[in-house]
């Protein structure tokens, strides 16, 4: 028994050719399955899978002895077990992780992500909707909207799949009636509108019994739309959608095999690129002509979104990875603050901040995310106030990165508005986001160009600016040899500073705790402070203890190449508790102080300082001697 | 007027923009190169990726010695053609223990590919491996990342993947750590043979029917491919008869079943391929290894 909409082995066998040639033209539909647990969705893939001849005879064979084995449906194929691939997930009996699987039809190929349905599997679900075209929601006819069908309905419109099918499964449980199917359906009608999605498509069907899967049911005479199979054969793919946007294609590589050949190579997010077209490349802004869209096929006269290409202008204009190539008349927009949505993914929660790295399209910049302006309760859609984001949560916050990015908002351009968060410890990823729009103040408040420069500055003194950053625990020694180090660079007539730890909490950061956020941002202050000192001229001196390798790697990249020289005063906790020249210890052992470094906060030993001092083995003047000789060695 | 691409050119598309982001973010890329038939793909996708300059990696086989002849025979031809640098890697502890598929069962597999990859890749120092695996092969695979993160030991942890969002893929990775990145993910075998078809890439011929020496053992059909050695492990010559076979997947010949056929056509084995009702690595013994979890088991160790 073959249904026409799958492959026909007639075709297969009289004419392989023709059936190929067939094959070759079909497009290709990327969706994600989602509901909640036990709404038969894994039956439902098992189905679609099994109708279209992905599975074979031996495949069958394991599943069937699975399911007697592990299985939860006594003596019945458990289909859940062709889709459940992990040791894990076979153990419990739940999908931990999205799983990709592949059917076709006579007229479309389909991947469909399979998504675990548990709110705790939230960024899996998320990481399966990325790069769907089309969800379908699962509804159990018999229990009707859920917490999780709201859940799933909300994330999905969030990452912008415009495409909605509303399943309304195992009809044949509920007697195939009409009014459960229509009370079901308006009242997710209701919800639908409520969180902006427009338009959806509802179908009644089961799963199980195979109603309106691959044909119209006799049993819903009363329903007159298209079967499932008919829904996803026809709606339409993004990538036709794309073409019809400006053309933008981020570089992912800068293609040099000799002297004569210079091309640019990326993957075309949107519209398409013709020989001959007026590009412009950003952030420069620079334009220049299309010369070629070179391919191993032969040069193209077009490409469109989708595809991959390598294209080379008519002059040599700077460009490399990062950049986007765009058409030359409506380019999009650079800017360094942004609001987003932010799905966090990591178990250690977000630290409002911190500097992370962020992704999007080819370009890595480091950035930090502030509080959130509000936590979004995935199940009631409710607005929550929140000072950070945890596993799974997803909140709405401003981003701001430490140079101009080109951006479009993620609902007009899914490449150039979606990103990743990387920790730059751990590199593990930590959040997905989506731009919404740079922020007002980013557009008005410009760079104000002036006329004397830093070197300027700095040759007036008969010295080149530095950043001497003296990082180590309490009481390791970092305040005695920095005194030592002005005072001896004074007397050779060097304009220094010192910025004291203690003395900028009571003015400057006055305002600040000893939470790891508030200390993130007390470090964040003297960065800029240190670096507005050495844009006078000035050899600026710090003591913090500065307990993060993130903050002091993000005052490093505020300076140029060699300016900042980072003393890890390296003096082991013991020695340090010893001396315990404030009393600090003392207090942070009886509980009187909180968040104290070493005791009950971390620090983060240096991997890259350029002087390491050993204080158990050098006196402070020695140490001093060191500095001196390290910094004013090189010029 | 808007054009379509069809679902093997957004594959192509897709597989070279993984491609490009390796070599753009890793350190020292490889690709791995077994001779089969996803190897071939991913070779061919690889040269379109970066024309018109070379693939900017090596190509690295682990050889187990106890490759099909034919498999030898293609190798050194496509890295030529490549105009790639082609390394090959021995495991030379299975080697001195003369580690075979007959007497050693599962330690053959791990010793020669798993234990002989871990080598490789940290002799070389490679940060990042390309693939030819594809999710529709085996459950597990259907899980597993496109860019699939290693330990320092190469050990997988399935349940602690990074998330991979939209076509953004993280390569970040201490020292001492790699990636495995499989740029075939979403392909299928149909997939597979439609693009060897339409691209007109070579493989090597035991994909096609003819008449080959087989013997039977371990309840499968196996090809003599090299009598002599056969008999040396086995202890005895194995019962030789003359059967039209091919093969839908290659790996060590007495590790990797034939199937009886008569196609020796592309568009034949295209035919046989679809009208078939078992899968791709039904011949395939070391699948079968502890229980359901097998290969999931194998790339926790560090297999690919």
């Amino acid at each position: 028994m073959t249904d026409p909409v799958y492959r026909t082995d007639a075709l297969i066998a009289e004419d392989i050719e023709a059936y190929l040639e067939k094959h070759r033209h079909k497009t290709m539909l990327r969706f994600i399955t989602c509901g909640s647990v036990d709404d038969g969705k894994s039956t439902l893939i098992g189905r679609l899978l099994y109708d279209s001849k992905m599975i074979f005879e031996d495949q069958l064979a394991s599943l069937e002895s699975d399911s007697k084995k592990v299985g939860t449906q006594g003596q019945d194929i458990d289909f859940a077990l062709l889709v459940d691939g992990l040791a894990a997930e076979r153990e419990q009996g739940i999908t931990i992780d999205v799983a990709y699987r592949f059917f076709s039809t006579e007229n479309r190929k389909f991947i469909v992500a399979d998504c675990p349905g548990h709110e705790q599997y939230t960024r899996n679900m998320v990481t399966g909707a990325s790069t769907a075209d089309l969800a379908v929601i699962l509804i159990d006819a018999r229990k009707g909207v859920l917490t999780q069908t709201r859940r799933h309905s909300f994330l999905c419109h969030q990452l912008g799949i415009s495409n909605i099918l509303l399943a309304v499964n195992k009809m044949d449980l509920v007697d195939y009636d009409q009014a459960t199917f229509d009370a079901i359906v308006d009242e997710y009608r209701d919800f639908a509108q409520s969180i902006g999605i427009s338009d959806f498509t509802a179908i009644p069907i089961s799963g199980l019994a195979g109603d309106n899967i691959t044909s119209a049911s006799a049993n819903t005479s009363w329903y007159a739309g298209e079967h499932l199979m008919q829904h996803l054969e026809g709606v339409e793919v993004r990538s036709e959608i794309n073409q019809a946007k400006p053309f933008r294609m981020a570089v992912q590589w800068v293609n040099r095999p000799n002297l004569d050949f210079r091309g640019f190579s990326g993957q075309i997010a949107t519209g398409v690129v013709r020989k001959g077209d007026s590009v412009r490349v950003l952030p420069s802004g620079k334009t220049s002509t299309v010369k070629s869209v070179v391919t191993l096929d032969g040069e193209l006269d077009q490409a469109i979104a989708g595809q991959s290409v390598t294209i080379c202008f008519d002059d040599e204009i700077d460009c490399s990875r990062g950049d986007v190539i765009a058409g030359a008349d409506n380019p999009p927009e650079a800017a360094d603050q942004f609001e987003a949505t932010i799905v966090w993914m990591d178990d250690e929660d977000m630290i409002p901040g911190r500097a992370y790295w962020l992704q999007l399209g080819t370009q890595t910049v480091a950035a930090t995310v502030q509080a959130p302006k509000y936590e979004i309760n995935v199940n009631t859609m409710d607005q929550l106030a929140a000072k950070t984001l945890s596993l799974n949560s997803i909140g709405v916050a401003e981003v701001t990165t430490d140079r101009s990015i080109v951006f479009e908002p993620y609902t007009e351009n899914r490449t150039l508005g979606g990103f990743v968060l990387i920790d730059k410890l751990t590199n593990r990823t930590v959040a997905a986001g989506m731009l919404h729009f740079s922020l007002r103040r980013a557009q008005n408040v410009h760079w104000q160009a002036v006329d004397i420069t830093r070197d300027q500055h700095a040759a007036m003194k008969n010295q080149r600016a530095r950043v001497v950053w003296f990082t180590g625990l309490s009481g390791s020694g970092k305040s005695t040899i920095a005194n030592l180090v002005e005072k001896k660079l004074h007397r050779m007539n060097r304009h220094t500073f010192l910025l004291d730890g203690d003395n900028v909490r009571h003015g400057l950061n006055k305002d600040l705790g000893f939470t790891e956020a508030d200390r993130i941002e007390n470090i964040r202050r003297v960065g800029e402070v240190a670096k507005l000192m050495s844009d006078a001229g000035l050899i600026v001196i710090t003591a913090f203890i500065s307990p993060f390798r993130a903050e002091r790697q993000m005052v490093r990249s505020m300076l140029l190449d060699g300016e900042f020289i980072e003393v890890f005063v390296d003096t082991p906790i013991e020695v340090a508790e010893e001396r315990d020249v404030k009393g600090l210890y003392k207090k942070a052992r009886s509980g009187e102080l909180k968040n104290f470094t070493g005791i009950d906060s971390p620090y983060e030993t240096p991997q890259n300082a350029e002087i390491r001092i050993d204080t158990t083995a050098m006196t402070p003047q020695e140490a001093a001697d060191k500095i001196v000789d390290v910094l004013l060695g090189d010029g | 007027m808007t054009s379509k691409l069809t679902h093997l050119q957004r594959l192509e598309a897709e597989s070279i923009h993984i491609m490009r982001e390796v070599v753009a973010q890793a350190d020292k890329p490889v690709m791995l190169y077994s001779v089969g038939k996803d190897s071939a793909v991913m070779l061919h996708v690889a040269k379109k990726a970066f024309y018109p300059s070379p693939p900017p990696f090596p190509l690295l086989h682990v050889d187990t010695t106890w490759k099909f002849r034919a498999m030898y025979d293609l190798r050194q031809q496509a890295a030529d053609d490549a105009g790639m640098e082609l390394l090959v890697h021995q495991n030379s502890e299975a080697k001195e223990r003369g580690i075979n598929p007959f007497d050693h069962g599962p330690v053959h597999t791990d010793m020669w590919k798993t234990q002989g990859l871990k080598q490789a890749l940290d002799n070389y120092g490679f940060d990042a491996a390309f693939g030819g695996a594809r999710r529709d092969e085996e459950k597990s695979r259907a899980k597993e990342r496109v860019f699939s993160f290693r330990s320092a030991s190469h050990g997988w942890d399935p349940k602690n993947q990074r998330p991979e969002l939209w076509n953004l893929y993280n390569a970040r990775k201490a020292k001492g750590e790699s990636i495995r990145v499989f740029p075939l993910s979403n392909w299928t075998e149909l997939d597979i043979w439609q693009y060897i078809h339409l691209e007109n890439i070579e493989i090597v011929p035991l994909y096609f029917a003819a008449q080959r020496p087989t013997f039977e053992w371990d309840g499968g059909l196996f090809m003599a491919d090299d009598e002599e050695r056969l008999e040396r492990v086995m202890g005895k010559k194995p019962e030789i008869t003359m059967r039209s076979v091919r093969f839908r997947t290659l790996g060590c010949f007495p590790l990797t079943g034939a199937v009886e056929s008569t196609a020796a056509t592309l568009p034949e084995v295209i035919q046989e391929t679809l009208l078939t009702t078992t899968s791709e690595r039904q011949g395939r013994v070391i699948d079968k290894d502890a229980g359901g979890a097998g290969m999931e088991k194998k790339k926790q160790e560090g297999y690919f």
